[in-house]
């Protein structure tokens, strides 16, 4: 079919990808024109082109389908996780403007690699074709690896960023090494043509078929930190800029997520009973050792990165699950897990002062008498995490557990929620310092809140209260989503 | 038949005898040597298997450029020193269980999995005179169906540059 070049629904299904890579492009262009008046105007640039790119997702979404011959699917759910990524972008970008400014590091080069990896992650999610799902998961991740390392003279964001790119190019490999198992024993790459080979008669051997499903969860396992692919992720959310490690937990994680459950509900259907119990081990494991850990850590940013782990154990439960309400319920833990925890790191890039001093809890003491509002909102996320009523974190785990009930996994149900009241512990802990102690240096040395940082708190917040009030309008959503997605 | 069954044994030879005088070699000048023979007679290979863009490019690629580039690392490293320090090939006996254990692995996934790949049957030749050649075929491929990935692993080069300047070379304050 000589000539089948792309077509104009192709180029609008396509458009919010378009908009990211040309705006960052051009962002390294007009470096050398704009550095000397305003090192805010890459920030502002890049929300500009973040909004953009949102209007082109939901103008896509409203002319969606199928392009370039089936690679992309524009559907309800890759128009959620692209919302959600590009969402995550623009809260990473707020408080930016005064990390960066703080710690003298304002380039181009920061913000454009940011708007990089949103546009791989806007390919991973809307991705139809492991080509593609590879493509756009590489693109994300090598834009991951240098942002951890983006401030070059810290030592710990050298080694961050090093253990990121070795172990992560592992995980990819191990990707990889499945996508041509199932090319080699299925004849096909297409997500939903996997499927239909494997449900058909003459379905290729379960040996191949299963190791290149196992091989495939490690990579992704790896992408999304669930246990026992976890270790790399204190160090790197340590090490990495704390706006960084806020994106970290927030875009790629979902991304991952999102192509998690594309491909082992789509293209893996058939051999669900025998990826469910490999799921369920590492559902268990990762909110277990999670927890445990988290309960022992004295550097908040190290808190957070166990405590992120834990959270993909949730994630993992619902995708255990394997039902459209199990996939609803993923998308809508995401969500809220997206707001609630870029909004907890946004308080502490506030807190963390020049050169990132100040990480520990203790800092946190006396943070209400000081600043008011920034502890109100880090309590509102704290509390989400923990998952109390009325915050979105709440109705998360409700869904997700009320899936997994219904799909009769009554002990991975149990575990988890006993799991949940452990993390209510080291939550608390943050509480009590913030309102019950008196103000330490560090909380004496911080600053006024900027405006970019107002709003990178407030945001957040409005979103995890929204979530946690009226979770139907984004339940509904997911809710038809994951019925397209078969 | 016979000659192409001769030349693919010369080949294999070629592709699996350099590949162990790469690993064996203490210079590491004539490794690299070694290994150009090893990816030259897997370029044959290809051509055997009418991939005639194969054979092209892993002659241009791999031989070419990407040699080029091992041996100019290999020119930066003091190579009498790197000679004359101990090897780290001493644990040959743990090698070979571990070779022998994925060797039976492999082994018994491909008996297992047979019927899964079409390896073991030769298969009827394919229509033999292509209407297109081996190399139109594939970028009609490439630039119809595999349009979208073929363009968008540029972006992913271009992070890739980006990346590697901002680590070597930018300074920050």
């Amino acid at each position: 079919m000589p000539g089948n070049f792309a077509t104009a629904s192709d180029v609008i299904r396509f458009l919010p990808e378009i908009i990211l890579a040309v705006m960052g492009t051009l962002l390294m262009i007009l470096d050398p024109l704009l550095h000397r008046r305003s090192s805010n105007a890459f920030g502002h640039l890049s929300i500009l082109a973040l909004a953009g790119a949102l209007g082109g997702a939901i103008y896509a979404y409203l002319n969606g389908g199928p392009a370039f011959g089936g690679m992309l699917m524009v559907d309800g759910f890759a128009t959620f996780f692209g919302v959600l990524v590009i969402v995550a972008g623009i809260l990473t970008i707020l408080p930016s403007y005064r990390f960066l400014a703080r710690q003298g590091a304002e380039t181009s080069e920061y913000h454009a690699l940011l708007l990089f990896s949103v546009a791989g992650q806007c390919l991973m999610v809307a991705a139809n074709d492991l080509i593609m799902v590879f493509i756009g998961l590489e693109i994300s991740s090598i834009s991951s690896y240098i942002l951890a390392g983006y401030l070059r003279e810290d030592k710990r964001a050298n080694e961050a960023s090093l253990k990121y790119f070795l172990l992560g190019s592992f995980a990819t490999a191990f990707f990889l090494y499945g996508v041509a198992l199932i090319y080699g024993s299925t004849g096909t790459i297409n997500l939903a043509g996997v499927n239909v080979v494997l449900s058909g008669p003459g379905a290729p051997s379960l040996v191949f078929v299963g190791v290149a499903a196992a091989l495939m969860f490690v990579g992704l396992g790896f992408k999304v930190s669930a246990a026992p692919f976890q270790v790399w992720t204190p160090d790197v959310y340590q090490g990495a800029p704390t706006p960084i490690s806020a994106f970290l937990s927030a875009g790629p994680k979902a991304a991952a997520f999102a192509v998690f459950l594309r491909i082992f509900t789509t293209a893996f259907a058939p051999i669900g009973h025998g990826w469910e119990p490999l799921v369920w081990a590492s559902a268990l494991l990762s909110m277990t050792i999670g927890n445990f850990a988290a309960l022992q850590q004295s550097n908040i940013k190290r808190m957070l990165a166990y405590s992120s782990i834990a959270h993909a154990g949730y994630v993992l439960v619902a995708l255990t699950a394997r039902s459209e309400v199990g996939t609803a319920a993923a998308m809508f833990y995401l969500a809220a897990y997206a707001f609630m925890n870029i909004g907890a790191f946004a308080v502490v890039s506030h807190l963390s002062g020049k050169g990132e001093r100040y990480q520990n809890i203790e800092d946190f003491s006396g943070l209400a008498q000081k600043q008011p509002l920034a502890a109100a909102m880090f309590s509102i996320f704290l509390l989400s995490l923990i998952g109390v009523p009325l915050t979105g974190g709440f109705f998360g785990k409700f869904y997700i557990f009320k899936a997994a009930l219904e799909s009769h996994l009554v002990w991975l149900t149990v575990l988890g929620l006993l799991n949940s009241a452990v993390a209510a512990y080291y939550y608390l802990r943050i509480l009590v310092m913030m309102y019950m102690r008196e103000p330490a240096e560090a909380t004496e040395a911080v600053e006024p809140l900027s405006p970019g940082l107002r709003l990178a708190l407030i945001v957040p917040a409005i979103g995890t209260l929204f979530l946690g009030i009226f979770p139907n309008w984004v339940l509904d959503f997911a809710g038809k989503s994951s019925v397209l997605l078969k | 038949m016979l000659i192409d069954t001769v030349l693919f044994y010369i080949f294999a030879a070629l592709v699996l005898g350099g590949g162990i005088l790469t690993i064996t070699r203490r210079n590491a000048v004539h490794s690299a040597m070694w290994l150009i023979v090893s990816l030259l007679g897997v370029a044959g290979l290809y051509l055997q298997q009418q991939a005639e863009f194969l054979f092209a490019v892993q002659i241009v690629l791999y031989v070419g450029g990407i040699m080029v580039l091992f041996l100019f690392v290999i020119m930066l490293v003091n190579l009498d020193q790197a000679a004359r320090e101990r090897q780290f090939n001493r644990h040959w006996f743990v090698a070979l269980v571990a070779v022998a254990a994925v060797g039976a692995e492999i082994g018994y996934f491909i008996y297992r999995g047979r019927t899964g790949f079409h390896i073991a049957e030769l298969g009827a030749p394919i229509a033999a005179p292509h209407a297109l050649g081996n190399t139109e075929m594939l970028a009609d491929t490439l630039f119809s169906e595999y349009l979208l990935p073929f363009e968008i692993a540029s972006l992913l080069l271009l992070v890739a540059v980006v990346g590697a300047v901002v680590m070597a070379k930018k300074r920050i304050q």
